[in-house]
């Protein structure tokens, strides 16, 4: 279809008074071509959507650019389906934050040529659809993953299950009873029912289950999955649609308590995993391993290991609740027995207070918070001394029969993870030490195998523990690896009942993303965007720049360091675009041609007491926040021009080479807070363009520019107050730098 | 019925948990329509400064949600709106809701002009009345959708109306009326949230009684840029700089007489804010009277990360009064120190009550959805809780919470 642009100029909301649209209207139609130009006085009224869809009807415009307001405003009036759609904010870029009338006129001109090359670059894009494969694999057949199973499969969709031991059930084999889900009226120890949800998972005709079985490598993509399970010797490749990691957490490794806490020293001290071993052998009788007396007492340490920097320095979040329950094991029938709990901090947040305090009014249950400082163990008891405790801050010493070590959990990836990290580690030295690590680090066993050229598991968590990633608080189940959800403990430390919970939002996600990949649409953040990124691989130099930056590792790579592009697992950040020094990647309306030109269409005062800025900006945090700015009259140099991008990890440098040799003063480049608490919606995005700035300084060399031309600051969409300050700050400097000497030429 | 194999869903309350229902719901093919009573969707966070551990903004969660609606036309939200009544069953419910006048209408370009001829001013319900709007507002600069609304009872009897004479655009129609539509859905999301408790039925904490007592929510309006004080911590009497704080926990929650479970939130909320308070003061004192301090799993990082700032104060102790200096504005806090069993008295510039988040339900129910005493929404077939209506949460847990519902309303309509 031949592209059609049309123009829409509005004088309302003030434009009109202070800007010249007939002029801009001129410059459009003789200039820049635009075939279709109107002005209205009031373009978001209905007459002037009337204006545009007509054009649209009879004119087939079908690519639209409105210079008006920002899309931050009647998004619905200007959305036509089909066309390209660019609204130019000139009411907030011109008119609210420039004072002078006559920079109010030059902005409003370039920002609507900045639109209409926008137009003249940009495609709809048609989207990227193959065959899919619609069934779900969900990793570890725990409670987690069998209820993710079950949801998905409740919700229509296939699902294959591996569990790595012989049967289903993972931790909650091992259970005697579980905390009820809610309500604790009908008592406080339920039964575990694992038998009739493993039935349940067995029988339902649309889960297909593989015990004894690992995964033993995927490829592929979001939909194409090649997902290879090896069983009993033999191996099986299956197609995917999306992944479900529920793998669990192991027990924090008690040997290393015996200085602490005397375990292993000491028969009688064993883990809460080993107290839930003893009530359920014993069905419910608690019987101490040295002698296998039935215990009247037994002594619970809460933290036995957790919030401790030697050990586990998070909370395990469970091991609260699981001790009021095994205390209630020990009590429960027995009135003579006691159970003490001493704790630092009783964690039973939210609705879980309940059963702390059904706890406190049981007999028998008595709990302290004390800091346990030393076990002895005289005749058949054991003494625990407590200090600072509500007993007083004096030290006291409490007599048991038995103690039980309330012990954390570890995910399952901390061991994979330990072991990528200093793999890379080592890599970043130096072949050789790559080498010697390989050799001297045992191997531990991988989860997911990816064929990824980012790795073979999920990404972990900076400063996370072991945990994997991702660390946004708004989006709980966005992963750094497209269409592969992880659930559970291997995300943070949870209770069963929150695992649950957690598996059911990452059925809806995995579905979620096989009816997006199903229509070619990105999932999260850009779930409605049909573009991706389409290198033209003839100029590749296999540099690998795009492969190794990628924030999502959507991008393999053959032995030659050819990039193979895999759409599916793209999030269209475009960071690949601006990490190629080729200029070679580009979407169908996001392209490296397309900013550049937009650059280029700036204009340069040729005085030299008139600066010139182009502002990068990432359009989901900071452009927001300068729209929020004029939102509020705040006023900004005249001499800035914004430009959004989707990621500032898109940036290419060769954008600032161009515009600095063209007499642009400066270029200020606005993200989003990177590091271990990034905000960047694209995780890394940000960081990226960060680093890549890192070697602007070879193109300011050549060019014989000052490096203080280039900078970039962090930006929250809620600081749209600093806005102004980083602006004069900046200006303050390129003005004592002085005139770009390019300028005129 | 059927729509293949998506489901229609009605979700009650646009606040965090609304939202991730709703467009995680839209974005798997379902058509969602959310129901939320105040101007704008967002809920609470909306109100919050900053997120523990993490300390970002709320709105750049929220701004990507906003625009995944935007953008899907799968997704149709009614503010000012109120559900009337729900009749049928799972899979085919019949809902009236109520749609209140904003007396401002689509047409409003957010250009300001009528506020600035509108003489008169009301108390400024998102900075819990510590400033004021004029009659006609905008609720906050982000909000979404970005119209101003009047709020009539703040408008005189007699005012000659200069806002619609000063609105170019005919946005303002002040005789607007309220008007009911009825939809038809399969399943129901209801997300209605929480409000602060009131701190007032607190006898001995002294609020609306003693000078520069606080809640914590309204402190995290005295912290934001676009609250009362510029995101000057400030106290109320007399604007002096806080540099001696009180925080009480538990401020009404785990108590029979008040909300007797834990609000989950407020022991990382008052963390939350003695960052705050240090970034602007780095030698200020605080001091945190507790009975738990509960920061479970991941959250442990963020409370030895306070912890460690010089001038934390952590006493395990019940606040047994707050009283009035009777020299200055100064606040005095009696303490029992359960670990020295002794009593304490503190001197301080101001006092935060770490109120908890009462259900909405406790005091408003939506017609036609069962509730538990305390005010959380009961699940039945067909109709499920999400987020703060379920339980107290954080966000995090509200996002997963809020999916989860997402799914089960779904799966009615694949059911049928
Ligand atoms: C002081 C304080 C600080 C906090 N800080 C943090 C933090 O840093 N990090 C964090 O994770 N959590 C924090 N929280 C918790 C956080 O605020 C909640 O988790 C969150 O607001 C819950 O979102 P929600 O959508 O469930 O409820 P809400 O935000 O209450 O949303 C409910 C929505 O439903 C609407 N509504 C209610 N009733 C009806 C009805 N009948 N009809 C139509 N609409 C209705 C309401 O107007 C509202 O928009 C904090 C809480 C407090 C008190
Ligand atoms: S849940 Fe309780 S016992 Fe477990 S680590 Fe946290 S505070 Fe300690
Ligand atoms: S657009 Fe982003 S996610 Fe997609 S391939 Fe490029 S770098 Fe990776
Ligand atoms: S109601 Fe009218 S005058 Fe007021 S902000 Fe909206 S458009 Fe402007
Ligand atoms: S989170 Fe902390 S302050 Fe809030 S109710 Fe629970 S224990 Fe009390």
């Amino acid at each position: 279809m031949q592209k059609k642009i049309g123009l829409y100029i509005c004088k309302g909301c003030g434009i009109g008074d202070v800007i010249n649209t007939e002029k801009i209207a001129n410059i459009a139609k003789n200039a820049l071509r635009v075939p279709v130009v109107a002005v209205s006085d009031i373009l978001c009224s209905n007459e002037g959507v009337e204006l545009i869809k007509k054009d649209i009807a009879e004119q087939g415009v079908n690519s639209i650019v409105i210079a008006g307001c920002s899309p931050r405003v009647k998004t619905y009036e200007f959305s036509f389906p089909g066309c390209f759609v660019e609204r130019v904010p000139l009411r907030e870029l011109a008119v609210w934050t420039i004072e002078a009338d006559d920079e109010k006129q030059l902005a409003a001109e370039d920002y609507v040529k900045l639109g209409v090359v926008k137009a003249q670059k940009g495609e709809v894009p048609e989207p990227y659809i193959i065959d899919i494969n619609k069934t779900i694999l969900v990793v570890g057949g725990g409670i987690s993953g069998m209820t993710a199973a079950l949801e998905a499969a409740k919700s229509g969709y296939d699902v294959v299950l591996v569990e790595k031991e012989a049967e289903l059930g993972g931790f909650a084999r091992k259970l005697y009873k579980r905390v009820p889900t809610d309500d604790y009226s009908k008592g406080v120890l339920a039964d575990v029912n694992l038998d009739s949800i493993i039935n349940e998972v067995t029988s339902n005709p649309k889960i297909k289950v593989y015990t004894s079985s690992k995964i033993e490598r995927i490829d592929g993509q979001p939909g194409d999955f090649d997902v290879t399970i090896a069983k009993n010797g033999s191996t099986e490749t299956i197609k995917i649609g999306a992944i479900i990691q529920a793998t669990g957490w192991k027990p924090y490794d008690p040997k290393k308590l015996t200085k602490k806490y005397g375990y292993g020293k000491f028969k009688d001290v064993v883990t809460n995993f080993e107290f839930e071993e003893i009530a359920k052998k014993y069905n419910g009788v608690i019987k101490r391993p040295s002698d296998e007396k039935k215990v009247k007492s037994v002594l619970f340490i809460q933290c036995a290991g957790q919030r401790d920097p030697e050990h586990l320095p998070y909370c395990s979040a469970m091991c609260c609740v699981t001790s009021l329950k095994q205390a209630r094991y020990v009590t429960d029938g027995n009135p003579d027995a006691s159970a003490i709990i001493i704790y630092k901090d009783m964690r039973t947040p939210g609705k879980l207070e309940y059963y702390y305090k059904e706890a406190q009014n049981t007999p028998g249950v008595m709990l302290a918070k004390g800091e346990v400082t030393g076990i002895r163990e005289e005749y058949d008891k054991l003494i625990v001394t407590v200090k600072d405790s509500l007993f007083g801050e004096q030290q006291v010493e409490i007599e048991t029969e038995m103690v039980v070590l309330a012990t954390g959990m570890v995910p399952t990836t901390k061991e994979p993870l330990d072991y990528l990290i200093g793999l890379a580690e080592a890599a970043a030295k130096g072949d050789e030490e790559k080498a010697k690590y390989i050799e001297k680090t045992k191997k531990p066993e991988f989860i997911l195998n990816l064929g990824y050229r980012q790795g073979p598991e999920l990404p972990f968590l900076e400063g996370g523990f072991g945990f994997v990633d991702s660390n946004f608080i708004c989006f709980q189940y966005e992963t750094r690896r497209t269409g592969i959800y992880a659930i559970g403990p291997v995300r943070q430390p949870m209770n069963m009942t929150e695992a649950q919970e957690d598996a059911r939002g990452a059925a809806l996600k995995a579905i979620q993303c096989i009816e997006h990949v199903a229509k070619g649409i990105a999932v999260h953040p850009r779930a409605w965007d049909t573009s991706f990124p389409e290198p033209n691989l003839t100029k590749c130099t296999a540099c690998k720049r795009c492969t190794e930056e990628c924030p999502f590792g959507a991008i393999d790579e053959d032995e030659k360091g050819i990039p193979f592009y895999k759409p599916n697992r793209c999030r269209r950040c475009g960071t690949c675009m601006g990490a190629c020094p080729e200029r070679i990647v580009s979407f169908k309306d996001y392209s490296v041609d397309m900013l550049g030109t937009m650059m280029k269409s700036v204009s340069v005062p040729s005085e030299d007491d008139r600066p010139r800025i182009i502002v990068l900006c990432c359009e989901n945090d900071a452009f927001p926040a300068i729209e929020t700015a004029a939102l509020n009259r705040l006023k900004l140099d005249p001499a800035v021009r914004f430009i959004q991008m989707r990621c500032l990890g898109s940036m290419n440098l060769v954008w600032i080479a161009d515009a600095l040799s063209r007499g642009v003063d400066g270029m200020l480049l606005l993200g989003c807070k990177f590091g271990e608490n990034y905000q960047c919606h694209f995780a890394k995005g940000s960081e990226l363009a960060k680093y890549r700035l890192g070697k602007v300084q070879e193109t300011l060399d050549r060019l014989q520019l000052e490096a203080d031309r280039v900078q970039m600051y962090e930006v929250a969409i809620d600081e749209y107050w600093r806005i102004p300050q980083i602006i004069n700050e900046f200006m303050d400097k390129i003005r004592q730098i002085g005139p770009n000497p390019f300028k005129g030429f | 019925m059927h729509h293949n194999g998506s489901s229609r869903i009605l979700v009650i309350g646009g606040g965090f948990s609304g939202l991730t229902a709703a467009v995680e719901a839209a974005e798997t093919g379902s058509e969602v329509i959310i129901v939320e009573r105040n101007p704008y969707l967002g809920g609470r966070v909306a109100q919050l400064n900053k997120y523990f551990p993490k300390i970002c903004p709320p709105l750049c969660g929220l701004e990507i949600n906003y625009r995944r609606i935007k953008v899907n036309p799968q997704v149709k939200f009614y503010t000012m709106a109120q559900v009337e009544s729900i009749s049928g069953a799972p899979g085919d419910y019949n809902v009236k809701i109520k749609i209140n006048p904003r007396y401002v209408n689509e047409n409003c370009t957010a250009c300001n002009a009528c506020a600035e001829v509108c003489p008169a001013e009301r108390d400024n319900d998102f900075n819990f009345g510590l400033n004021k709007t004029k009659a006609i507002y905008l609720p906050f600069e982000q909000s979404f959708p970005l119209i101003y609304v009047i709020d009539r009872q703040a408008c005189p009897k007699d005012c000659p109306a200069p806002c619609v004479e000063a609105c170019k655009y005919n946005a303002i129609d002040l005789n607007m009326q309220s008007k009911t539509v009825e939809v038809k859905v399969d399943s129901i999301v209801v997300a209605t949230g929480w409000k602060p408790y009131d701190a007032a039925k607190i006898e001995n904490l002294g609020f609306g009684k003693v000078k520069n007592v606080i809640t914590n929510m309204m402190f995290e309006r005295l912290a934001s840029k676009n609250g009362p004080t510029g995101g000057q911590i400030l106290r109320p009497s007399d604007g002096k700089p806080v540099e001696k704080i009180a925080f009480v926990q538990c401020a009404g929650s785990r108590d029979e007489n008040h909300l007797p479970f834990c609000s989950y939130i407020c022991c990382l909320a008052s963390l939350k804010h003695i960052l705050y308070l240090k970034e602007q003061n780095p030698d200020a004192e605080a001091y945190i009277y507790y009975i738990d301090i509960r920061t479970p799993g991941r959250y442990e990082k963020f409370f030895n990360q306070v912890k460690d700032q010089g001038g934390v104060n952590l006493i395990k102790g019940k606040v047994a009064a707050i009283e009035q200096d009777s020299e200055s504005d100064d606040v005095i806090v009696t303490v029992e120190d359960m670990i020295n069993m002794q009593k304490i008295k503190q001197k301080v510039d101001m006092v935060v009550l770490a109120t908890g988040m009462q259900p909405e339900g406790l005091e408003f129910k939506v017609p036609g959805i069962q509730y538990a005493i305390e005010g959380f929404v009961i699940d039945s077939d067909g109709i499920y809780a999400a987020g703060c209506a379920k339980s107290p949460m954080d966000v995090a847990g509200c996002g997963k919470d809020s999916t989860g519902a997402a799914l089960k309303a779904i799966q009615i309509g694949i059911r049928r």
